[in-house]
């Protein structure tokens, strides 16, 4: 996030700092709603215009088919969204997310609305690389509930909280530069069993 | 259909498994008509590369007939192609610098944490290596799903022998990788470590790129006579001291360019060092010096290391400060074949390049563990193996 303003340290991305209480006070004073104590954040560089990145993450029923475990986003209206993310046992966590800023080309920022399941909040930037495409970079704060949901989020965002993040960024660049996301799956019926 | 399948060290099978299928809309389907059994199967042979799974496919050697194709395929049903063992999309950044081994959009995102933590970056995809490569069924099979077929396979003319490009999917474009990588001028004296398919294509590539002279290093008197075949002069290892005898022949310079294409195998260096600590116990300890460090030592100052060798860990007595102290550069990588095969193709058409000279036996897919067996035991005298599933 290099908008962000008065790093204690150093020019750094925020959601890279060690003292993560600072982090996440930072981060809620000046980009993100507060939703949460843990930080997840990475970036990619994609081949691709930043305007049509956005354009593609701005209808925010296309990123269930980049991001694991999710099963669907319904959008509501302009500014809101319905995530439903599978569960282990065939259920799920819900919950509304709500566009807090947008810059056209550049920025989503989001926060889940009252009575998540999962409390969260995040951005996500694209800032023109040249040659080289766009970067684009994601941070997430959310809050890992306690008890069943607790172990789920904890799956959810596998060993470290990054991994979730850099897969889906993954995803996102394999679909955008190619036009597929890469699977090993030797034919259809069992692309569908891996993705269950 | 028939495939060979991984099932543990030294333990290989042929199975009977589901047909592959389109499954995005950039696949080819190939019906497999020629298909090798490379020195880097011999790693997941051997047991050394971590993250198989019992039934993996295994094979990235190989060519066939197109059957099928996605809807954004630019390949038609019934040509003839070469498949490159790398799986790269043509789209990336790597793939836009020709480094197509660096391709970042074949490997499934679930598969590149393991190498996110080994090396710092996910590794490109790679047909039957592997989950850490993509998991992606290999070549040493009746068919094969191929990804990105529109950027990747190189379609062979018509009336070609398969034995006389099938070389094009990783040997050959390796060996040429590893001697531009080690940047000749005219006038250098390379030295090349192994004399196995890899270490032969170097040898070739090294003397089509204005060496003066090529030093090939074996112990193998069979594989040393293939490159005297090509014009080098050879040491074998087990009669000879290879660093005098370097030092010697280049005038007490040292090579201008040393080659590794040996690799983990030389001398078990790879993550389980129990290997290494077996080996040197055993003569092998003192006399089958690991292959990379020799070459560093012998490398001349400013010198040029080329190392096409495959390594999957880390190293212990990694010789770095010879490589500080004598000003080396270091070159290496897996291949980023789809750069190379159009010119070699042209090379090959061109009888610049001779490639069948490799192939000691040819065999039908069902005999493919028999074939392991004895690439693996018998190594002087077999040199390259060719399955033909379907005969
Ligand atoms: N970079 C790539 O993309 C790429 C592609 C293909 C193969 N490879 C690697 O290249 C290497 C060679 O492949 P290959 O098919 O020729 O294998 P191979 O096993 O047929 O040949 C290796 C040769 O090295 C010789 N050797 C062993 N120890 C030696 C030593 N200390 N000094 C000199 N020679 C020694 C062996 O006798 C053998 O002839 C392997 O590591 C393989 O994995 C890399
Ligand atoms: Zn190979
Ligand atoms: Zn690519």
């Amino acid at each position: 996030m290099p908008d962000i303003a008065d790093r204690p340290y150093d020019d750094a991305p925020v959601s890279t700092s060690k003292d993560q209480d600072a982090a996440v006070r930072i981060a809620t004073a000046e980009a993100v709603e507060d939703r949460g104590d843990s930080f997840a954040g990475w970036a990619v560089t994609i081949n691709r215009p930043s305007a049509e990145l956005y354009a593609w993450w701005r209808d925010f029923s296309n990123l269930a088919s980049v991001m694991e475990n999710v099963e669907a986003i319904d959008v509501l209206d302009d500014k809101r969204s319905h995530w439903t993310v599978k569960a282990p046992g065939g259920t799920h966590v819900e919950w509304d997310a709500i566009v807090t800023e947008e810059r056209e080309g550049e920025l989503i920022a989001w926060a889940s609305a009252e009575g998540a399941d999962v409390a969260n909040s995040g951005r996500v930037t694209f800032r023109d690389a040249g040659a080289r495409g766009t970067v684009v970079t994601a941070t997430i704060l959310y809050d890992p509930p306690a008890g069943v949901i607790g172990k789920l989020v904890a799956k959810l965002f596998q060993r470290e909280p990054n991994i979730q993040v850099r897969r889906d960024l993954a995803r996102f660049k394999q679909l955008m530069e190619t036009g597929e996301v890469a699977t090993n799956a030797m034919n259809p019926k069992q692309r569908e069993e891996q993705a269950a | 259909m028939k495939a060979l399948t991984w099932h543990g060290k030294h333990d290989v099978r042929i199975d009977n498994v589901d047909d592959p299928e389109i499954v995005n809309p950039r696949d080819a389907i190939i019906k497999v008509t020629a298909t090798a059994i490379c020195g880097s199967d011999l790693h997941l042979y051997d047991g050394y590369i971590p993250t198989m799974q019992s039934g993996d496919i295994l094979g990235h050697e190989f060519m066939g007939e197109v059957v099928e194709t996605g809807s954004g395929s630019t390949l038609k049903k019934g040509q003839k192609v070469v498949v490159p063992f790398t799986i790269a999309c043509g789209s990336c950044y790597h793939c836009g610098k020709h480094q197509y081994s660096g391709c970042e959009n074949g490997n499934p995102a679930d598969n590149q944490d393991i190498a996110r933590e080994l090396y710092g970056h996910p590794m490109a995809a790679l047909f039957g290596y592997s989950h850490m490569t993509g998991g992606y069924a290999g070549g040493q099979a009746e068919y094969v799903r191929v990804p990105f077929s529109d950027t990747g396979p190189i379609v062979i003319p018509d009336g070609v022998e398969d034995e006389k490009v099938l070389f094009l999917s990783d040997i050959l474009p390796t060996g040429w990788m590893a001697a531009e990588n080690a940047e000749i001028e005219p006038g250098d004296t390379v030295a090349v470590w192994g004399c196995g398919p890899v270490g032969l294509f170097a040898v070739q590539s090294a003397f089509l790129m204005g060496a003066e002279r090529v030093i090939a290093i074996d112990h193998f008197p069979h594989r040393l006579e293939l490159a005297r075949k090509f014009g080098a002069e050879t040491i074998n290892y087990e009669q000879t001291a290879t660093y005098d005898a370097l030092m010697q022949m280049t005038g007490g310079i040292g090579p201008d360019a040393v080659i590794d294409s040996v690799g983990l195998e030389a001398h078990g260096l790879f993550v389980d060092n129990a290997i290494d600590q077996i080996k040197a116990s055993t003569f092998l300890g003192t006399d089958r010096i690991h292959a990379i460090r020799q070459a560093i030592i012998a490398c001349r100052k400013g010198g040029r290391v080329s190392m096409p060798a495959v390594y999957g860990g880390f190293v212990d007595k990694f010789p770095l400060g010879a490589v500080m102290q004598k000003g080396l550069t270091l070159k290496t990588g897996q291949t980023h074949v789809q750069h190379y095969l159009p010119g070699l193709l042209d090379a090959i058409m061109e009888g610049k390049i001779d490639t069948t000279f490799l192939i000691s036996h040819r065999m039908p897919l069902e005999q493919a563990p028999e074939g392991y067996r004895m690439f693996h035991d018998q190594q002087n005298e077999v040199t390259k193996i060719v399955l033909k599933p379907g005969q």
